[in-house]
């Protein structure tokens, strides 16, 4: 009934040398493996084997803006990019305020099959900042949301902040929050420094990012609650996580791959693929993002993927959209910045992008290490197809990446998701299979 | 490699010449106005200005000027964006006089079609008259020089240099074999 | 010359020639016959999304002067989409066969995107650009300064050891930012003097030195005072208490004008707030260049539709 995967000669994450065998639902047997008849063979030498990624921030922009993205398409991406998990950020139309948006979300999720969809719900009514969001019924419903955000926009007012915090801890939930002070930013379109300057274009400062962490940490601490910090893009917001970890509150933080690879300097001339909020900074944060990630001050890497359709980035740079498609490139990205710089291992990376994402989010049957028993999520990464990034490497609607025309260091080979090929030898399984295979292995094991 | 075609004496025997059959046309030096064609040919202008100021010594010198044809060229598409030179008319103008148009080189004919309509957009003069140091043929227009310093055949690949001393140091005519 | 889309891109001899080149413009706008051929049969598009009545003027005489044809293209009020309403008006003057495309636009770095999108072929001369330049006003400031210092021999020369004060909103201004890249390179001293909240947070790359204090920069009598523009609509977002407290601090007002050497010149980009950034005196004395500005602009423009349209568009 159940095709049964044989991956020969994978390296796992640890550095040692595996088989693996997916037989359903699980993970059947990991090590030398002789025999498996009927499976099919796949041959996975010089390649390495990471638990299936997890992405705490994607814009999937269904329901509302499917010119841009649908949830198929977008975890259609997923699969390229080897993840086998997103969380979808709520800033849908409608917004994912209410159970019944993100019932829809995740069941659209499961039907494609492609990735488990774990919807995020807003944290306040319509992102608008001035209400508080159903959010126990979220919880309740058969989405399960736990992480709540009102990405896009910050939660600005530091009562509801406040609530939010405080309420979420009932069910065990978490807040994670867009640090960017408003006020500050009126009109921003890229980091404020020299550059901004010389090009005229609005300063987004980094203290308006630093100084909504540094109030937040201290909320979560004073309410004894659990905070998230999506997108950290400064050093200075490195500086204050790190104090607040140190003092023991309970915060974990993101960095997107754009944030670890690029810096503004790509700004200056004006393409708006650069455009991205928060915006590139400057290479001294790129540097203390890096270090913060490899020791562990920032938890995860998480996406950010935002597509958005052509039209919406040829233009100035003003009108232009803010957001680069991420789910695609991410892991050779992190490759590049982390580990050919030697600040990480693989071991490290499928930390960064599986375990502790998972656990951050409250997800089960992710995250989990490479062994017997463990749900069968995985990814295959060739570590040394070193290539230029082109159109073929995008799955998704979109095709707003910063990296077209990059050399990065390694590619994707194969994504399993619930024991099933999602994306395998460089291209996404068809729909109607990987819907087959989705109906089937839910029918076996219940996602 | 570059042939010698006019020395130094050649070139002052030359202008002598034409400013002499200058005055011998124009009857006089009244109401002569001397324009060189930049680069070379203002100096050109100046030499022939002074030389005819020598053979007429009981008269002043006749004004020499410098007429930029640049915007007026027909080819300036064609070709890398050509820097003008400045326009230097004497006090008086050229309304009423007779304008001898000074260049080092005539070929195509084209600068001097250019000059025509540079001059028209500057005043009427009475009459315009044409010197050259060199005239290589292989005109593209009908025009046709009243003074001529020297008859040059030579081929389209060819390439004529004047060299000036108040510019290049040294006067000289020379060919050079262009290279294909 | 390709584009003109900032100051900071030209050399020292770019802008020289430039500058000559405005010259010979100016001797052409001294003679009865005014025109020249040389633009016959182009056509120059002035596309501005932002209203600047003095500016289209000035591109539009310096366009005619030189015989091409123009095609004034205002999209402000437009109901396309902002977004896509560049490209598109793009797409319309390439279809309309326009060799040059002169733009002032309310977004920064808009030429920049119209110059290197691949919608046109045409060269594409900035006229303003958000916050970020305004090459040709720089240009004619320049022209003006050599002119008043060096008159008929002006050419070939630079503005070495001119000393230049710029006074006003630095941060929101074009004018400053071209000005400040074009005076340095052609050798000037440049300081900026404002209010702290207008000046941008870090000048450290800017070939300028910053100062708040009017008077001190004044007491060292530079040869140039260029006063900027206050907008109205700084004066209600927080840049300084109110407009009376500015002009005491920051205007040129009557007893700081009196105090200047005779020889220092007074600038302005125009439009001025009398009253408020520059007294009356001021900018109607002999040492004010204001209306020479004005006429200098159009020789300015001229030598920068030439460079732009003459040549062959396909050298690089």
């Amino acid at each position: 009934m159940n095709e049964r995967f044989l991956i020969n000669g994978a390296t796992l994450p640890g550095g040692e040398r595996a088989d693996l065998l997916l037989d359903g639902g699980v993970i059947a047997e990991v090590g030398s493996i002789a025999d498996a008849a009927g499976a099919t063979v796949i041959d996975a030498d010089g390649l390495i084997a990471l638990p299936g990624l997890v992405d705490l921030h994607t814009h999937l922009r269904e329901p509302g803006y499917e010119q841009s993205e649908t949830v198929l398409t977008g975890t259609q991406a997923a699969a390229a990019g080897g993840f086998t998990a997103v969380f979808a950020m709520a800033n849908t139309f409608p917004v994912a305020d209410t159970a019944g948006v993100v019932e829809q979300e995740a069941s659209l999720g499961r039907a494609a099959g492609y990735a488990t969809v774990q919807p995020i719900g807003a944290v306040t009514v319509g992102l608008k900042g001035e209400q508080l969001a159903e959010l126990g019924a979220m919880a309740r419903s058969r989405a399960n949301v736990r992480v709540f955000s009102d990405d896009g926009f910050c939660v600005s007012d530091p009562l509801l902040m406040r609530r939010a915090l405080e309420y979420v801890k009932a069910f065990d939930g978490v807040i994670a929050q867009h640090a960017q002070e408003p006020r500050l930013t009126e009109g921003a379109q890229m980091n404020e420094g020299a550059l901004s300057g010389e090009l005229g274009l609005t300063g987004w400062p980094a203290v308006a990012e630093e100084s909504i962490i540094a109030r937040d940490v201290l909320l979560a601490e004073h309410v004894r609650s659990r905070l998230h910090i999506c997108h950290v893009s400064t050093a200075g917001s490195v500086e204050v996580i790190r104090w607040a970890k140190a003092r023991g509150i309970d915060v974990t933080a993101e960095v997107t791959p754009h944030h670890l690879l690029l810096t503004e300097d790509l700004i200056a001339g004006y393409d708006p693929r650069f455009k991205v909020n928060p915006p590139l900074r400057r290479s001294e944060d790129v540097e203390a993002l890096r270090a913060a990630l490899a020791d562990g001050t920032i938890d995860i890497v998480a996406t950010d993927h935002a597509p958005h359709p052509v039209e919406a980035k040829e233009s100035e740079w003003q009108a232009a959209a803010n957001g680069m498609v991420g789910l695609e490139s991410a892991l050779a990205v992190v490759h590049a910045a982390m580990v050919e710089t030697g600040l990480m291992t693989w071991a490290d990376v499928a930390r960064v992008l599986s375990s502790a994402p998972a656990r951050i989010g409250g997800l089960r049957g992710h995250g989990e290490a490479l062994a017997a028993g463990a749900a069968p999520e995985l990814t295959l990464y060739d570590p040394s197809a070193a290539a230029e990034f082109d159109l073929d490497r995008l799955a998704g609607r979109s095709t707003n990446s910063p990296y077209l025309g990059r050399r990065l260091p390694g590619r994707v080979v194969a994504t399993f998701h619930g024991g099933y090929p999602t994306f395998l030898d460089g291209a996404v399984r068809p729909a109607d299979e990987v819907a087959r295979n989705a109906a089937s292995a839910q029918g076996v094991s219940h996602g | 490699m570059a042939r010698a075609v006019l020395n130094q004496a050649d070139i002052s025997r030359a202008l002598t010449r034409i400013s002499h059959e200058i005055l011998e046309s124009n009857r006089g030096s009244s109401n002569l106005v001397i324009l060189g064609i930049p680069t070379r040919g203002v100096y050109l202008a100046r030499r022939i200005a002074e030389t005819i100021a020598r053979i007429e010594s009981h008269v002043d010198a006749p004004p020499a000027g410098a007429l930029d044809v640049t915007m007026y060229r027909d080819d300036l598409t064609r070709t890398r964006t050509r820097t003008p030179q400045p326009t230097e008319l004497p006090p008086g103008g050229i309304d009423g006089k007779t304008v001898v148009l000074v260049d080092d080189v005539l070929y195509s004919g084209r600068t001097i079609r250019a000059a025509f309509d540079a001059l028209s957009d500057l005043g009427r003069a009475r009459a315009v008259r044409l010197a050259v140091l060199v005239d290589r043929g292989h005109r593209e227009f009908p025009i046709r020089a009243d003074f001529v310093g020297k008859n040059l055949p030579s081929s389209a690949r060819e390439r004529v240099n004047v060299r000036l001393h108040e510019i290049d140091g040294d006067d000289a005519v020379t060919i050079d074999e262009g290279e294909e | 010359m390709r584009h003109l889309l900032s100051t900071r891109e030209l050399s020292r001899e770019e802008a020289i020639e430039l500058l000559d080149i405005a010259e010979d413009m100016a001797a052409v706008q001294e003679r009865e016959v005014k025109k020249l051929p040389t633009l016959r049969g182009k056509t120059v598009v002035n596309l501005f999304f932002e209203d600047s009545t003095r500016t289209r003027i000035s591109f539009e005489a310096a366009a005619k002067r030189l015989s091409a044809d123009v095609i004034n293209f205002s999209a402000k009020g437009s109901s396309v989409s902002k977004g896509e309403s560049l490209k598109d008006t793009a797409q319309t003057l390439q279809a309309m066969g326009a060799d040059g495309v002169v733009i002032r636009h309310h977004a920064s770095g808009a030429p920049f995107t119209l110059a290197t999108s691949g919608w046109i072929d045409a060269g594409v001369v900035n006229a303003g650009d958000g916050t970020h330049e305004h090459p040709t006003q720089a240009l004619l400031d320049a022209f003006t300064m050599r002119r008043r210092l060096h008159g008929a021999a002006s050419r070939g020369r630079g503005l070495d050891g001119v000393r230049v004060v710029i006074v006003g909103d630095v941060l929101h201004s074009r004018v400053a930012r071209s000005n400040v890249w074009l005076l340095a390179t052609l050798g000037a001293e440049v300081e900026l003097v404002a209010p702290p909240t207008l000046v941008p947070v870090d000048t450290s790359t800017w070939p300028a030195v910053v100062g708040y204090d009017l008077d001190a920069a004044l007491r060292r009598a530079p040869d140039v005072v260029m006063m900027l523009r206050i907008q109205a609509e700084r004066m209600h977002a927080a840049f300084f208490p109110n407009s009376r407290e500015y002009a005491r601090t920051w205007g040129l007002d009557d007893a700081r004008f009196d105090a200047l050497p005779p020889s220092t010149m007074v600038m302005h980009p125009g439009p001025m707030n009398r009253g408020l950034e520059i007294a009356a005196r001021a900018a109607d004395s002999q040492q004010s260049t204001v209306r020479e500005q004005v006429a200098n602009g159009v020789s300015v423009r001229m030598a920068a539709l030439y460079l732009l349209m003459s040549g062959d568009r396909g050298e690089a």
